[in-house]
């Protein structure tokens, strides 16, 4: 067992969760069982290997690559472009479960 | 004339001749849905102000004889992780129950610039999270072909209605094979193109560096027609490729003679269903009989492929869905008294269990101690995985494989065990790890009638290729 129920406890407070304690020991099990699977990629020695967390790491900043050009963005010059005007207020506001009509209103965040 | 019959050819020259409109083509689908969703379960929401206002400019067009846009008067069905201005969308998801987007898709935007009718907005599993559908929040959505059986997922919705002659097209999102699986399920066509070219502003997002946007559609040539609206650059996503857009349909045409394809025994190994393979393997003796060359290739990290999604799709997937806050436009729980309390009951009470499980494995993989361990040891072999097509792509043209292990399973079958459940992904996900494009293509029916489908994956940007191939096979088929 790699998680325990306290790993759970504090992983949901990492995330904003806070999840009953059926949800709880459901994640408890659910998590053990795809980290158990997980595992199987320590049989690959990757020490020599680069990571990759977006695909135009590894072709936009070489042009031999095929496909290379079309991620070129990831090397682009670092110019402003085609920026769309911030939408007005009372658009902004219109989805908001509390607002004002000035502001997005919120319970208080600061105890005393 | 049945008007949910028609291609998106036959559709435009009809309206354009004035032999129907496209007000009498929306109508038509608006009552096939009405005649049939009941029991599919395809739409969330439907948008007919929206949808007749679109068919009514296209029949003024046609009547003051313009030439009509590509997909003039194209009834056409939106997976509800695109964002539509006006209309509701909300990813499948509770906590966006409510949401209403002041600003369009840019996939959508193409769309509708092109003459397409928005018929409204598809089920799918939660923020495109799932296989079978069954985590909408909503409802599940039923196979057409089998009310027992899911239609795939997540874009389940979407596959649903262009098989149910519900939309002639739909749009789709593809993360780990969300596209073409369903589309395998629900034996239609579902293309899911390189990462970068399709613009992803405005879907809603899942993994940010695996989302795709693509067709789902009756045949190859709509595909093509649709790929080539939707594709290209795009200022308001950076990862959009500043490339030119092919002419796809007049590739479509190219002989198939003399291409390479690769076969790779990495995709027809244990898990496989026998009725899967043998059609697979039929398609692929008909692709050879066409003039393909049939290539063994060898893609040997292809069992590391599952486990290296999971852990960065729900480590993308936590910092994406952490802007869910019950602030700005999702749900917000009843009766919080402090700001800590309103995130997470907000988040416990709109969530699902899925989504929950994603946020939480993503959070553990990406948390201190376990990054290394985790997320940037699934980077690592995510390069492993890429660098497999490299080679694989060095050999051949295209490579082809099962879309899905099996046909489409039963509703429930696997909705309480996540890991069977991540399974049915097992021969799309590496494409959208590497950024390839794929297409599935029906190709037979299991002895019960269920459909199965053909995979084409393909170079970085090369969609014309696999269209080709996937055209080709439809035609002779």
């Amino acid at each position: 067992m790699k998680v325990t129920e306290k790993d759970v406890i504090y992983v949901a407070d990492l995330a904003n969760l806070e999840l009953s304690e059926s949800e709880r020991i459901a994640m408890v099990r659910d998590l053990n069982s795809i980290l158990d699977y997980v595992d199987r990629l320590n049989e690959l020695d990757t020490s020599n290997v680069e990571p990759m967390a977006q695909v135009s790491d590894r072709y936009g900043v070489d042009a031999s690559k095929q496909g290379s050009a079309g991620f070129g963005y990831a090397s682009r010059e670092d110019v402003v472009e085609g920026l769309r005007k911030s939408l007005p207020q009372e658009v902004a506001l219109e989805n908001a479960p509390d607002a004002d009509g000035t502001f997005f209103r919120v319970p208080k965040v600061i105890e005393r | 004339m049945d008007l949910t019959q028609l291609s998106i050819d036959g559709i435009r020259s009809t309206v354009q001749e004035r032999s129907t409109t496209a007000f009498a083509l929306a109508e038509a689908h608006y009552a096939r849905i009405e005649k049939e969703d009941g029991e599919i379960g395809a739409f969330l929401t439907l948008c007919k102000e929206r949808a007749l206002e679109q068919a009514d400019r296209i029949d003024r067009m046609a009547a003051e004889g313009k030439e009509l846009p590509p997909l003039g008067g194209v009834p056409v069905a939106i997976k509800d992780v695109m964002s539509t201005r006006g209309v509701r969308t909300t990813a499948g998801s509770k906590i966006l129950g409510h949401y209403i987007p002041p600003y369009d898709c840019t996939a959508v935007a193409r769309m509708e610039a092109a003459g397409a009718v928005v018929l409204g907005k598809t089920n799918c599993d939660e923020f495109a999270m799932g296989s079978s559908n069954e985590n909408s929040a909503f409802r599940p959505v039923r196979n057409p072909h089998d009310s027992s059986r899911v239609p795939g997922g997540s874009s389940g919705g979407s596959a649903a209605a262009v098989a149910a002659d519900m939309a002639v097209v739909a749009l789709g999102s593809d993360t780990g094979g969300s596209i073409r699986q369903p589309a395998s399920f629900c034996g239609v066509v579902g293309l899911m193109p390189t990462y970068g070219r399709v613009s992803r502003y405005g879907l809603i997002a899942f993994a940010s560096s695996l989302d795709h946007i693509g067709p789902l559609t009756r045949t190859v040539k709509d595909a093509a027609i649709v790929l080539h609206t939707i594709a290209g650059r795009d200022p308001m996503d950076p990862t959009s490729a500043d490339l030119p857009v092919p002419d796809y349909v007049a590739e479509l045409e190219k002989p198939v003679r003399g291409l390479k394809l690769g076969v790779a025994k990495e995709y027809f190994g244990e898990g496989l269903d026998d009725e899967v393979r043998h059609a697979v393997e039929s398609a692929i003796d008909r692709l050879k009989s066409f003039g393909c060359e049939i290539v063994p290739v060898s893609l040997p990290h292809t069992p590391y492929a599952i486990p290296t999604y999971y852990l960065i799709a729900t480590a993308e997937a936590s910092a994406n869905l952490a802007r869910y806050d019950g602030v700005r436009y999702s749900y917000r729980a009843a009766g919080v008294k402090s700001l800590s309390e309103m995130y997470r009951r907000s988040r416990d009470e709109g969530f699902g269990a899925e989504v929950k499980r994603r946020i939480m494995l993503g959070t553990y993989a990406l948390s201190a101690g376990y990054y290394d361990a985790y997320y940037l040891k699934a980077q690592k072999v995510r390069t492993l995985l890429t660098r497999d097509f490299e080679e694989a792509f060095s050999k051949v043209d295209a490579i082809v494989t099962p879309t899905s292990p099996t046909a489409a399973f039963r509703l429930g079958e696997k909705s309480n065990d996540p890991l069977a459940m991540y399974l049915a992904d097992i021969y799309t996900v590496t494409a959208d790890l590497a950024g390839i494009p794929g297409i599935s293509v029906p190709c037979g029916e299991t002895s019960e009638k269920l459909p199965i489908g053909l995979q084409i994956l393909g170079k970085h940007f090369d969609e014309a290729t696999i269209m080709r191939v996937a055209h080709a096979y439809e035609q002779g088929a």
